[in-house]
């Protein structure tokens, strides 16, 4: 089955179109929220199309502006980019009803909203956008438009503390943004291309230790953005602040981009062979550190973005083993996470609404008061333990078999590298413990005590939600989705893992990749001259190519509204 | 007229500016205040434009389709994606500089700040210490004469609509939950800001002991 190529520009372009659209209708806010729940359920549609396209007939393939693959831009869904697509959709449509039901109960927020719509659908566009993209300025221009969105978003309704919550975050979010140019003008600088196909075909003709620095400088930028222990301080001190949609888009989205952007430069770009005992330890770090530190924690979101952090881990340390299974682990844990992070921070958002505090002591046995609530925070945490039959079982389970096997192999210092991966295992097992003892304790402080009035937080992280005591039916039909979306899924977990068994071998082969996205141009996708053809321009692209720069106006305009 | 072709050199100077631009940029990133940040940005995006210029190779000539044998060209991908960088540095140089405006306003200064729970989880624990006799880790720094209130109390002084301070008698017999009790009552938010000054500091068991705990105010910046 094949589908037209517009079909996997429509994520991209839909909701920046809409985003335009709302500012035109900024006095019309009724307006605003139905094209931008019409928009984003219409991505939902065409995610799953492509999906199902990619699965059944391989990639959907769109080169813009009709430029051939070397020169212009390439937007490639394959099974791993529309699944995450998908995914990503579902969990920003049920994000965004929550956000509409919260606006319609609280008129404060609908001074903002003509913001809030094009801000949100700009993040989605830009989501779309990194996942899509086969070229790696154009993985830049797609972070840019998500971090742009996500700031403004973040900053909305400034109160002293999200100013400084803010400051923090745009400054981190920057460096690593201008560190990512730096890497895209030394790649460009080794091997004369940025297509993502053209730096597969040429980057395995580098020099072995040229090939490891800028390996390891893309880990870095996109360790950032994906709160890689050590380079995940920003992380707990930006996202908690922010009015819980906003947290839970940006929690479910940002971060799982940059680890999709990991997974997918260190496969076709920078492939490994075997076990990269970096990436292992930086995973066990992430694993624990994370874990320890929401243990500390007293704020729900704050141990909610701890737990974030820590479960980083899991998805790296299934990169780290570059082998089918543990690849396929990646997949659905990326898919797990997606879903249940953003269903906690909404379960959040309703007890912050409820209580008037997101200081869990501070409630008082919310269990019988709001039953509901209590309910819809308890099934995505201990899904996120990884209690059977939840989605974190089956996503823990797919890693841990994957530890299992590459615990098993053998090979010259084999040793080594099994006695690390037996390490890596153990660290997730007890991160899981500790995911359930710290989800325990907050589900026993906050809700299962004997029931008395919640005492407001005279200094709350989230000063504007508070003292409302309101939740209104859309917020807690979205948040009631989105748990049933995750109890949906270990009801596929055979189909799931059947397709993220195929997507990790197609990451593992990327001469697939480079035939998909060179389908219709007979012969090889850059000069290949590596090394030696560098600074060389001669030799490189000589057309007039003006897609980046108009696509980088496009991020300009449509980024900061 | 022109060098001949793969005669590529880098030319010393731009290597020496970029070089120059990359340290200062760092440099002043790594300061407080937010405006020196700021500058400290443009200038590593103005390093990052340049350097972008000079992966280009040799300059040659526009490359306009038409006008010149293709090889006299110079790369114009490079230059396109500078121009893309340049564009969204000058986007977020002005986001910058509106939140620096912002923060201004309401918090009387720029400057980018150690995160406040940070402090109280801080806190806390010197507080579990001083109940406990001795320190779990060594502080080289203890005690924190105003690390812990700073924060807080300037952001209170500052703000619009403060809440008042919830009545807590029996809050602790209160706290008591099914957690267990020394962690749960120790919160930092026992004492401190939030309440009476005399009370963090007279009735509040476990806030008397430790250092800077029952200081009413702090520094108001």
């Amino acid at each position: 089955m094949t589908v037209p190529a517009a079909l996997a520009v429509l994520p991209v372009v839909g909701p920046m179109l809409a985003a335009g659209g709302t500012l035109l209708l900024r006095f019309h806010v009724r307006a605003q929220r139905v094209l931008a729940l019409a928009v984003v359920a219409a991505v939902v549609a065409d995610a799953a199309v492509l999906l199902a396209a990619a699965d059944s007939g391989g990639p959907t393939v769109a080169h813009l502006g009709g430029w051939p693959p070397p020169i212009g831009i390439t937007l490639v869904a394959d099974r791993l980019a529309a699944l995450l697509l998908l995914t990503s959709a579902v969990v920003t449509l049920a994000v965004l009803g929550y956000a509409v039901g919260q606006g319609v109960v609280d008129e404060r927020t609908g001074g903002n909203s003509m913001i809030f719509h094009a801000c949100y659908l700009t993040l989605v566009a830009g989501v779309a956008l990194a996942y899509l993209t086969a070229d790696l300025f154009n993985l830049f221009v797609a972070f840019e438009i998500m971090l742009v969105s996500s700031y403004v978003l973040i900053t909305l309704d400034t109160t002293a503390q999200r100013v400084q919550a803010g400051m923090t975050y745009v400054i981190v979010s920057l460096t690593s943004s201008l560190l990512f140019l730096t890497v895209l003008a030394m790649v460009y600088a080794a091997t004369g291309t940025v297509s993502l196909a053209g730096l597969a075909a040429t980057v395995p003709g580098l020099p072995p230790a040229l090939r490891a620095a800028l390996g390891l400088l893309v880990l870095v930028v996109f360790g950032i953005k994906a709160a890689v222990v050590p380079l995940h301080f920003w992380l707990p001190d930006s996202y908690p602040t922010a009015p819980a949609p906003i947290t839970a888009v940006l929690a479910a989205l940002l971060t799982k981009v940059g680890v999709y952007a990991i997974v997918r430069t260190h496969t076709l770009v920078f492939p490994h062979d075997g076990t990269w005992p970096l990436l292992l330890c930086a995973a066990v770090a992430t694993l624990l550190v994370g874990a320890l530190g929401a243990l500390a924690q007293e704020d729900l979101n704050r141990v909610l973005s701890f737990l974030l952090v820590s479960h980083i881990g899991f998805m790296l340390f299934g990169l780290s083993l570059f082998t089918v299974v543990g690849l396929a682990g990646v997949i659905l844990y990326m898919v797990h996470h997606i879903v249940v992070q953003a269903t906690l921070f909404l379960a959040s958002g309703l007890v912050t609404r409820y209580a008037g505090t997101s200081l869990p002591r501070r409630t008082g046995g919310l269990a019988t008061v709001v039953p509901v609530v209590a309910a819809l925070f308890a099934v995505p945490a201990l899904s996120l333990s990884g209690v059977p039959p939840l989605s974190g079982f089956v996503a823990k389970l797919a890693l841990l078999q994957a530890g299992s096997q590459a615990g098993a192999a053998s090979g010259p210092d084999a040793g080594a590298y099994r006695a690390g991966v037996y390490v890596a295992v153990a660290a997730m097992l007890v991160t899981s413990l500790l995911t359930l003892y710290v989800m325990a304790r907050v589900w026993v402080i906050a809700f299962w005590r004997r029931p008395r009035p919640a005492r407001p937080d005279p200094d709350p992280e989230d000063s504007l939600e508070v003292g409302t005591a309101t939740m209104s039916r859309p917020m807690v039909a979205a948040t009631t989705g989105l748990v049933a979306a995750g109890l949906v899924f270990p009801g596929l977990a055979g189909p799931l893992s059947g397709l993220a068994t195929r997507a990790a071998a197609d990451l593992l082969t990327p001469s697939a990749y480079e035939h998909a996205v060179l389908r219709d141009q007979p012969g090889r996708p850059t000069d290949g001259h590596g090394a030696a053809g560098r600074l060389a321009p001669s030799t490189r692209r000589t057309t007039g190519n003006s897609d980046p720069a108009g696509n980088g106006g496009t991020a300009g305009n449509g980024g900061t509204p | 007229m022109t060098p001949p072709p793969n005669h590529a050199v880098l030319n010393l100077t731009s290597v020496v500016v970029v070089a120059g631009l990359y340290s200062a940029g760092t440099f002043l990133l790594l300061q407080r205040g937010l405006l020196r940040i700021l500058v400290g940005i443009v200038l590593l995006g103005h390093a990052t434009n340049l350097l972008l210029l000079l992966v280009g190779g040799r300059s040659g000539r526009p490359a306009m389709s038409g006008s010149v044998p293709p090889d006299q060209m110079s790369d114009p991908l490079p230059q396109g994606m500078a121009l893309t960088s340049i564009v969204i540095t000058f986007a977020l140089t002005t986001f910058l500089l509106t939140l620096a405006y912002r923060a201004w306003t309401l918090l009387g200064n720029t400057e980018v700040r150690d995160d406040v729970e940070d402090h109280r989880i801080t806190a806390l624990e010197e507080r579990l210490e001083a109940q406990a006799g001795f320190h779990f880790f060594p502080h080289p720094s203890l005690p924190h004469p105003h690390a812990p209130r700073l924060h807080r109390a300037d952001r209170d002084g500052h703000r619009p609509h403060q809440q008042p301070a919830p009545d807590n008698a029996g809050r602790d017999a209160d706290d008591a939950g099914p957690d267990n009790a020394g962690a749960d009552n120790a919160g930092p938010d026992n004492a401190g800001a939030d309440e009476p000054a005399s009370d963090g500091a007279g009735t509040d068991e476990s806030g008397s002991g430790s250092s800077g705990d029952g200081r009413p105010g702090g520094d108001q910046g």
